[in-house]
């Protein structure tokens, strides 16, 4: 293993020491529970939006804190999901007086920690609600699988969603906004190499040099299938393909288009990626209305890519450009 | 006979050991068909558990299992920190007031816990999963009670149990959890939360079975 690290243990800490010494206007740090807080938590009379999960998918959730996006997110230890008194501590912490939002990635863990966390929250009387992200279609939802994995799409959802609490909507309605986006956004993903959790001191599996994993998640877990690797046109059709054809997404349609990189991606080929995965949206009629490109939802040092649409409306939209001010994302500021 | 409140820290304590002995080979497991971190979660829960093992010397049963359910959930994350933390509290509150236990305590609160963890993690038998060690188990610990055997031997039959049902686990197409997401490709490898479900029983086997004959 060669990374640039200290000991495993202390990844995670050491990481939250340097957001902490690089963004003192944007976010605090907690420590013992951990959690990354907006500096100006609670915001009186606004919903409260927190996010967690596994650290090793930086920028998010942590580099998404601030005005217009998130007011805490709850770090775990690498792909593993933070634990319910990470998440109790935030909700107090950026509780204004309107409630707060859970926003969950579908994986049993984090729904799991994220559950008794509401049933805390609850009981200490603060009002919750969750809302959980399921996007990703390589994954089939059956009784026998845990449900699809939420992905990329959470992104999208972060500054959606972040954007209606910072403009004063209610907690059901924010709620609402967020099921919403989750019920007209898809993605999928593809890795050209595993990765390595710091603690595993390996790669997570052994990929040949000619090889890709096809419908991977976030956390260096194989994909649904492997096969030779191919052009990049030919990758981008095969994951644009499963995600039109899900929904199905129609002539007429706007979208965001999300082309990201899973961390160890350069910028060059996600716009080689991005150029084709419009082609194919003009191909079937769909508008591309707005773009993300870049690496916001990774999986440590995999090299790879995963691409989300999201059907919007006027207001979503609205929502997407509005001002957004966080370590990770920021315009209109 | 029946097994003391010294004895159960020492089962722990020796758990501990066997988790941190076998922390590699749980994460090979999890890295197969998950992520790569079920031993580095449950080494990091359990060392936690290590340093509050001082604080329960005075304790009845009953209250050393519900802390240590507690200190698992604050430091394991991941499905398995929520998993087996209500596998103790569950375990803890059949137990509450026991300065020691019988071979029906055990079976009881090894039902109570196993049941906790099918509802928290709303798993059933061949999900692939550690339901899939602790369900044998515990039939094997009623059947055990039922017969009326040395509690030696109960605890020798749910070891059995659970590492059949481990091994079980091999050919089984994941339903729950990550390994899910891999569908037929999960299936030939050996689950990793059914197999530190399996080294929790051994373990009370191997540590137990001298003090209760």
């Amino acid at each position: 293993m060669k990374k640039l690290i200290n000991k495993p243990e202390d990844v995670v800490v050491e990481e939250l020491k340097g957001i902490e010494l690089a963004h003192p206007d944007l976010v605090k740090v907690h420590y013992d529970p951990n959690f990354i807080v907006r500096a100006d938590a609670p915001v009186k009379g606004k919903v409260g939006v927190i996010s967690g999960g596994g650290s090793g998918h930086e920028p998010m959730h942590g580099g998404f804190v601030g005005k217009g996006m998130l007011d805490a997110a709850c770090p775990g230890a690498v792909f593993t999901s933070p634990t319910p008194d990470q998440m109790l501590e935030a909700t107090k912490a950026v509780d204004g007086g309107k409630g707060v939002l859970h926003i969950v990635k579908n994986y049993t863990g984090d729904v799991m920690n994220f559950e008794m966390a509401a049933d805390l929250a609850r009981a200490e009387g603060i009002e919750v609600e969750s809302v959980l992200v399921d996007d990703d279609v390589a994954v089939q939802d059956s009784l026998y699988t845990a449900g699809r994995r939420g992905v990329g799409l959470t992104v999208l959802m972060e500054k959606i969603v972040g954007a209606a609490a910072e403009a004063g909507h209610s907690l059901k309605d924010v709620a609402e906004l967020a099921r919403k986006v989750n019920s007209q956004g898809r993605s999928m993903g593809m890795a050209l190499t595993s990765c390595t959790v710091p603690h595993a001191g390996k790669p997570t599996f052994d990929l040949p040099e000619d090889e890709m994993e096809i419908g991977i998640g976030i956390h260096g877990e194989p994909g649904r299938k492997r096969m030779k690797l191919q052009p990049v046109d030919d990758i981008v059709e095969m994951l644009m393909e499963p995600i039109i054809k899900d929904i199905p997404y129609k002539a007429g349609d706007e979208v965001i288009l999300f082309v990201n990189g899973m961390g160890g991606t350069p910028l060059i080929e996600l716009y080689v990626i991005y150029r084709k995965a419009y082609e194919i949206c003009e191909k079937h009629g769909i508008k591309v209305a707005r773009n993300l490109i870049g690496p916001y939802i990774t999986s440590l040092e995999m090299a790879g890519t995963s691409i989300t649409m999201l059907k919007v409306d006027e207001e979503m939209l609205k929502l997407w450009d509005a001002p957004v001010l966080t370590p990770g994302l920021r315009w209109g500021i | 006979m029946a097994i003391t409140r010294n004895e159960v820290l020492a089962w722990l304590k020796a758990f501990i050991q066997v988790i941190a002995d076998n922390k590699n080979y749980l994460t090979d497991l999890d890295s197969a068909i998950g992520d790569a971190d079920h031993g580095a979660n449950m080494h990091r829960g359990f060392q936690a558990v290590l340093t509050k093992l001082p604080g329960m010397e005075d304790a009845d049963i009953g209250t050393i299992f519900k802390q240590i359910g507690m200190t698992l959930l604050s430091t394991v994350g991941g499905a398995g920190g929520p998993l087996y933390a209500t596998f103790f509290i569950q375990a803890g509150s059949k137990l509450a007031g026991k300065m020691e236990m019988d071979l029906q305590d055990w079976a009881d609160a090894l039902e109570a816990a196993t049941a906790g963890v099918v509802n928290r993690g709303k798993a059933s038998l061949g999900d692939k999963t550690m339901v899939d060690a602790l369900t044998p188990a515990v039939e094997a610990l009623k059947l055990s009670v039922a017969e009326n055997v040395s509690f030696s031997e109960g605890l020798k039959r749910s070891t059995i149990a659970a590492e059949e049902g481990m091994k079980a686990t091999i050919p089984l197409v994941a339903r729950k959890g990550r390994a899910s997401y891999l569908g037929e490709r999960s299936a030939g490898h050996q689950d990793p939360g059914a197999t530190s479900s399996f080294f929790l029983l051994e373990t009370a086997y191997k540590t137990w079975s001298n003090s209760s004959k």
